[in-house]
């Protein structure tokens, strides 16, 4: 009950990370996992150019490039940019509305571990006859139980899984910012971050689901029989295109915007001025958000669903340039006569700007219906994407990386090496991207795996592929960095190193289990800035120091996760010729795991435990000597 | 969590909103309930889209038979008003009242499900819809199996909170639990509503 | 904290006007649930019966699903009380966003042209 003190430190390491339901320590889980598989599927991106390098090179078989284009964008989409995205979400939420923790840590944690256990479901495939193979957005009948070999099965099934942790993890963080926000911080002084990461939840919410279903419709045809894309049967194949990209086209936005709340916050922090246009950033943002559900046909242009209702989504495609132009121009503005630092985070976020706005073009490019008959499934729409993902998302997501480092792991990153990584990781994305959009136009079809001499694609694929490989050292430059500055770098002791203008930088460094000693009173947007001017400089209390009342850690979250993956995989059983345990004991097994750690949790009335104040006391003089 | 309202004088009237975390689950489960809405949406989208494609076999008209709907409607809508009666009385503090009721709903609840189990048999045996007849056979069983899958879950997590606290009594802890469950519940049977127009109703006239 | 968020309370805390409030609200319920039994045997009627014409009979049905929908929602499941902004936000998106995708899955599969 209340009065049972636990001090973390007093358990074995290991045991705490399992069980940890401290959304600090979720952060760096996410933050580790996702790196993990952005280094795997990197290094599978490194694999397909090297096949490219030459026309008609045999480095890999076509069967093996499939499954690595296939591999490479399901893990970069849905296990290396999702994670990493929920690194930040977790991390800086909570401390930027002011709140001791999310609103469901059981949740978060359930969150973390199921995202992982899919991702290592759908990461088996490789041990079990290959990777999938039908691309990144399966398409029937490619996927089909004709056409699919099993690793079809460990997407559908890997994918189902993990997105029943994202889903889970997304209505914890709208929970979060409505119900927990310290008192003052109303919707309208809430960090742009906050607000990105709230709409992204939203969409999380209603994308996801889509797709669970999509994924269910495929499993049951796969697996049981089902015949809904069987078209001799009366299926029909375009109604997966339809319910993917419903899903497809959101998740997008999921991704870009939380990128848009990080550039937002790290432009106003070295640019010393405040976020032009705070309003209509958060208006722009839900407007994306609304409109990001309106045009998922345009994916679909060539698919032949008629000239109306391919108008119709191509001007709704259109549209979402305004808001976006409204971003773009409120942080040209935001740096406009400010008094710039240029160190790594904000040389990230400021040249976000322009890559992004040569992503977007060549989409309103893409939103033209006719022309797009051209563009299709060539490399104009791999270039495309990858300014919208590299030059936005990853570069979002560094300049994060720089900026909350010192606030995450209580010291800062190299800047040396930093500005390393930045200029080549600039450099090769351009020069193995741009080139791609002529590629493309003088007509290289995506996704196949060789070319011939003399159709003039040789030096544009060669100089693709070297840019390639220095994004790979950029990569290589920032992993060494880690190492370098944590065995060298300076202690961060004080409170907000960068003169920072949000909530989190008002607590100490390293952050302390119930983030706040005192919950704090939001007197404006801004609020560390805001006392700044207005105040003594630190933030003004809204209770009395007292117990702090902390959530109690569990393994059921692991447990959870587990037995959804026992499950997945007894459902993949179902199709392998030679399962040697009978596939329905597997996933009965797996569901009595699931369920039985629900039913545990369910029945056991945990309220957490108390700090003292003594200790609370304790650490915050401890950081004044 | 902080309390944010005055339990000396008793139960408060709003339980299930008198504590922080009463109001995260609160939350929390509507927004899980607008995901829901989209889920089914997709799966209602998929049966409209494919219920003609009939591959020769059974058709909708050949098979459903409204009597047996109109029951299962009647006590899946009565199992809906029992669950708002029981959170009436719990509002009042009655908790006899409120076991009693909800354990109603379950027991109309487990009706519901063995009259669905048993149109699944009569449709698969005596009409020869199986599952994989068709793609309409395909996408109706997932449509309304689906929505059974959802009657059997709120069935085995009501039971579960009934047992759990036989005894209890109305706590600040539980008051939410029961709360969000008849939330739930009547979640179900709304897309049940849906289910009895669109496939049911639209399906025996064409 | 943790130890009064177990415990059952021996009365309730309501007020008599609020006593009043609930028993007047739980009467306004329980004609709600008769009016959605009335529309559903209407519905069932309108196509049981040999004399309304199908075509009248699917809009009328939707229709009726609509006021059923909404009355469960407002009534049994509180939408229309204060403090449910957020959800009736969410469930607002949620038919919102449910309105194409279930239009587009069922009419823009390529069979016919739009």
């Amino acid at each position: 009950m209340a009065d049972t003190t636990v001090k973390t430190s007093e358990k074995s390491v290991l045991w705490d990370w399992l069980t940890t339901v401290d959304h600090k320590k979720l952060a760096v889980l996410y933050l580790l996992a996702g790196a993990l598989f952005f280094v795997k599927a990197g290094i599978m991106a490194l694999f397909m150019r090297i096949q490219l390098m030459f026309p008609e090179n045999t480095f890999v078989t076509g069967q093996t490039f499939n499954e690595l284009i296939t591999m490479h964008g399901t893990i970069m989409l849905f296990l290396a940019a999702t994670p990493l995205i929920f690194a930040f979400m977790n991390f800086v939420v909570p401390l930027q509305i002011g709140a001791r923790d999310v609103a469901f840590p059981f949740v978060n944690a359930l969150g973390f571990w199921i995202f992982f256990f899919g991702g290592l479901l759908l990461s088996l495939s490789w041990f079990f006859g290959g990777g999938p193979d039908a691309g990144w957005t399966n398409y029937v009948p490619l996927s089909s139980r004709e056409y699919g070999h099993l690793g079809i099965d460990f997407y559908v099934l890997g994918l189902q899984v993990s997105g029943i942790g994202t889903l889970v993890s997304g209505i914890n963080f709208i929970v979060t910012i409505v119900n927990m926000r310290a008192p003052g911080m109303t919707m309208m002084r809430l960090p742009l971050f906050c607000w990105t990461t709230l709409v992204t939840s939203i969409l999380i919410v209603f994308a996801f689901t889509p797709l669970a279903a999509g994924l269910a419709l495929i499993m049951l045809d796969r697996v049981f029989g089902g015949q809904f894309f069987i078209t001799e049967l009366g299926g029909n194949v375009v109604l997966w295109q339809h319910i993917f990209w419903i899903f497809g086209h959101p998740e997008v936005y999921i991704l870009v915007l939380p990128a848009f709340g990080i550039i937002s916050e790290v432009i106003p922090a070295f640019s010393r001025k405040r976020l032009f246009g705070y309003t209509a950033m958060v208006f722009a943002t839900l407007v994306i958000a609304f409109l990001g559900f309106m045009v998922w046909v345009h994916h679909m242009f060539t698919v032949g669903v008629g000239p109306i209702a391919n108008s119709v989504f191509a001007i709704a495609t259109m549209a979402i340039a305004v808001p976006t132009g409204i971003k773009i121009f409120n942080w040209l503005f935001t740096m406009w006569g400010g008094k710039i630092t240029f160190n790594t985070a904000m040389l990230c976020a400021s040249s976000f700007v322009p890559t992004f706005v040569l992503g977007g073009v060549t989409g309103v490019m893409l939103a033209m219906a006719p022309v797009d008959h051209l563009y299709h499934d060539t490399y104009f729409v791999v270039a495309h994407f990858h300014y919208i993902i590299i030059g936005g998302i990853i570069l979002g997501l560094f300049a994060g990386l720089f900026y909350w480092y010192p606030k995450m792991f209580g010291h800062h990153l190299n800047e040396k090496l930093g500005m390393l990584t930045f200029w080549l990781m600039y450099i090769g994305f351009h020069m193995t991207f741009f080139i791609q959009h002529i590629l493309g136009l003088i007509g290289m079809p995506r996704r196949v795996y060789t070319y011939l001499e003399g159709q003039g694609m040789a030096t544009m694929n060669m100089v693709s592929t070297i840019g390639t490989f220095i994004m790979g050292a950029a990569v290589i430059v920032l992993v060494i960095n880690h190492v370098y500055s944590a065995y060298k770098s300076e202690k961060v002791t004080v409170r907000n190193p960068w003169g920072a203008r949000t909530l989190e930088w008002s607590t100490q460094t390293p952050v302390p289990e119930y983030n706040f000693a005192q919950t704090p009173q939001v007197r404006s947007l801004d609020p560390v800035f805001y006392e700044k001017v207005h105040g003594d400089g630190n933030m003004k209390p809204a209770e009395p120091l007292d117990d702090i009342h902390m959530p109690n850690g569990s393994i059921y979250p692991f447990t959870i996760a587990l037995g959804l993956f026992i499950m997945g995989f007894g459902i993949i059983m179902f199709n392998m010729d030679n399962p040697i345990i009978p596939p329905l004991a597997v996933t009965i097994i797996g569901g009595v795991v699931v369920f039985g750690s629900m039913f545990l949790h369910s029945i056991k009335e945990d309220h957490g435990y108390n700090i003292p104040v003594e200790r609370v006391k304790e650490e915050l003089d401890k950081e004044v000597g | 969590m902080a309390d944010s309202v005055d339990i000396s004088k008793g139960l408060p009237p709003n339980p299930e909103k008198a504590t922080l975390e009463g109001q995260n689950k609160f939350l929390g489960f509507w927004v899980f309930l607008g995901g829901e809405t989209i889920m089914f949406a997709t799966f209602f989208g998929t049966y409209l889209g494919l219920r003609g494609g009939t591959a020769d076999g059974p058709t909708s008209a050949d098979v459903f038979s409204l009597p047996l709907v109109f029951i299962m409607t009647m006590i899946l809508l009565t199992s809906s008003l029992t669950s708002v009666l029981a959170m009436f009385a719990m509002k009042k503090n009655n908790f006899k009242a409120l076991m009693g009721w909800m354990w109603v709903t379950v027991l109309l609840g487990a009706a519901f499900l063995g009259l669905e189990i048993f149109e699944f048999y009569e449709y698969s045996v005596h009409y020869g819809l199986g599952y994989t007849t068709s793609a309409f056979a395909s996408s109706f069983y997932t449509l309304v199996g689906l929505h059974g899958a959802h009657v059997l879950f709120g069935l085995g997590w009501i039971t579960t909170l009934l047992v759990r606290y036989r005894k209890s009594g109305i706590t600040l802890t539980n008051a939410p639990k029961f709360y969000v469950a008849s939330l739930y519940w009547h979640f179900i049977d709304v897309v049940w509503v849906f289910i009895f127009t669109v496939v049911y109703l639209m399906g025996v006239g064409v | 904290m943790g130890e009064n968020l177990s415990q059952p309370f021996t009365d309730s805390a309501m007020s008599k006007d609020e006593k009043i409030q609930m028993e007047q609200e739980k009467r306004v319920q329980i004609t709600a649930f008769a009016f959605m039994i009335f529309i559903t045997i209407l519905a069932f009627i309108a196509v049981a019966s040999e004399a309304i014409p199908y075509g009248f009979a699917v809009p009328f049905i939707l229709l009726l699903a609509m006021v059923q929908f909404f009355l469960q929602m407002f009534y049994f499941m509180h939408l229309k009380d204060k403090d449910h902004g957020w959800p009736n936000a969410m469930m607002v998106s949620g038919i919102f966003l449910s309105a194409p995708t279930v239009i587009s899955l069922t009419i823009l599969l390529g069979e016919v042209k739009f």
